[in-house]
């Protein structure tokens, strides 16, 4: 097919199979430590905001296949040989936290001030008016940028192939390197990998209108 | 019948109530001052609201009406004076304004309804979450205030499917259904059509024949002559005058018979 053996073309899907287990590593991770920098972003304690503007900053301010380098030699300097999937893992994790806890602080910001007051004035505490109020409002705007920069995380897992993790980038590589068609196997990677992303934004898109819809 | 009923129950409570804290006025402001930055906006205010009273609080723009009101419920933290509101001294650090919420509810000019949140979902997320009552508990509760707000059809109704008027009236149930002993209203017509702001004042009337204290500030000059017990004219940080509603038919002060030519 298009030249290329089934053994290839399944080797090519192999290597998108990983590309989608890193990103949703990177979606998970970015989840889990992006939360706590929005809240610490949107927060009034000038420490925590400091500190997670300063992590936001340091992140934002270096390429992403060079943060894939310093995370996957940091880690081998401590003496610990890792697989280049965890030292990949890694790096999206605090890359994509990065972005995501900028882009729900904003979020949480853009829920109108006098949502809090009316929550504060029914002698709500600060967390139930966090979790009843304030939250469920932030989470419908942050719906279209946060699946927007989950397109994101998919294509930069791409970078991943500098510290020769195995993924649909690497494997097109390879393939490349054994049958010469750079065009062909190139454009079947690139139609992989917007067949990921593409249903990602449609489905976005459905979900919006459901959210705005109720 | 039955919501005249409703109606009773609601007036005796009130003045059982009444009779209990007769003795000392729920809002007490003894020499109050409040300033931003630079700015002084209240400028000593001395002024006292009993239990089962209605106070209107009027005047220009910028005349400190609304910083006063704000100050009742903690929104807004006084500089030097003495605030007293249901029993609790504000200027004190110590004072608990979650506790203090519970008792002094209040109605903004632009509803503020959580949008998310279904007509009845708005009314009981705080007895829910504050006073812990059960969902079966909460629904008859929600019954009971959009009855008295006249919404009990509008229960399963999201805020924005409401008009102006209705949303008021919504975001006055939510005050009711956590029983507060006053509750302030800050404008709570300025945002709606002249067609709308009658059904909302209707509604506080009610509320003030049912024996509730109330604070508003307001533009409506008739109303407030008609409903307040209280009328306090507010210029510049002062109170400048006050009496009761007839004051507004025949002002002392050239600033008040000014201020009342200009509403007419």
């Amino acid at each position: 097919m298009f030249g290329l053996t089934i053994e290839q073309l399944a080797f090519i899907f192999r290597g998108a199979g990983w590309t989608i287990v890193l990103s949703l590593l990177g979606f998970v991770g970015g989840t889990l430590l992006g939360l706590p920098v929005a809240l610490a972003r949107a927060s009034h304690n000038r420490g925590l905001n400091w500190l997670s503007g300063a992590f936001v900053q340091l992140i934002q301010g270096i390429p992403l296949p060079v943060i894939m380098f310093v995370v996957y030699f940091g880690i081998s300097i401590g003496g610990y040989d890792v697989p280049a999937l965890v030292a990949a893992g890694i790096a999206m994790t605090l890359y994509s936290s990065a972005y995501l806890g900028e882009i729900w602080r904003g979020c949480i910001q853009a829920v109108p001030k006098t949502q809090w007051e009316a929550g504060e004035c029914l002698a709500l505490t600060n967390t139930q008016r966090f979790v009843y109020v304030i939250l469920p409002q932030a989470l419908r705007i942050a719906v279209p940028p946060t699946v927007g920069f989950l397109v994101q995380i998919v294509k930069n897992t791409s970078y991943a192939v500098v510290i020769g993790f195995f993924d649909l980038t690497y494997s097109a590589k390879v393939i490349n390197n054994s049958t010469f068609m750079p065009f062909t196997v190139f454009t079947i990677a690139a139609l992989i990998y917007f067949a990921i992303c593409f249903p990602m934004s449609a489905l976005a898109r459905r979900f919006e209108r459901r959210l705005t819809r109720s | 019948m039955n919501a005249t009923s409703k109606i009773n129950t609601t007036t005796a409570s009130a003045i059982e109530a009444s009779s209990m804290t007769n003795a000392t006025p729920l809002v007490r402001f003894e020499g109050v001052r409040k300033s931003f930055g630079e700015l002084e906006v209240l400028k000593g205010i001395d002024l006292e609201v009993k239990t089962g009273e209605v106070v209107a609080l009027i005047g220009r723009s910028g005349s400190g009406k609304s910083t006063a009101l704000r100050c009742v419920n903690g929104l807004e933290r006084i500089n030097a004076g003495k605030l007293t509101v249901c029993g609790r001294d504000l200027h004190n650090g110590n004072v608990d304004l979650r506790e203090l919420r519970q008792d002094v509810g209040i109605v903004f000019q632009s509803y503020n309804l959580f949008p998310h949140l279904t007509v009845e979902q708005n009314v009981t997320l705080a007895p829910r979450k504050v006073h812990k009552i059960g969902a079966a508990e909460a629904r008859t509760l929600a019954g009971e205030v959009l009855a008295q707000v006249g919404l009990s059809d509008k229960a399963q109704n999201y805020p924005e499917q409401l008009s102006g008027g209705q949303q008021q009236r919504v975001a006055i149930a939510r005050s009711l259904a956590m029983r507060p002993k006053l509750i302030l209203f800050d404008e709570v017509t300025s945002a709606l059509d002249p067609e709308l702001t009658g059904e909302v004042l209707r509604v506080i009337e009610k509320l003030a024949s049912e024996g509730m204290t109330m604070m508003l500030v307001t533009h409506e000059m008739a109303f407030a002559r008609s409903v307040a017990d209280q009328v306090v004219f507010m210029h510049h940080g002062k109170i400048w005058e006050t009496g009761t509603g007839d004051m507004l038919a025949n002002p002392q002060t050239p600033e008040l018979r000014q201020f009342v030519g200009n509403g007419l």
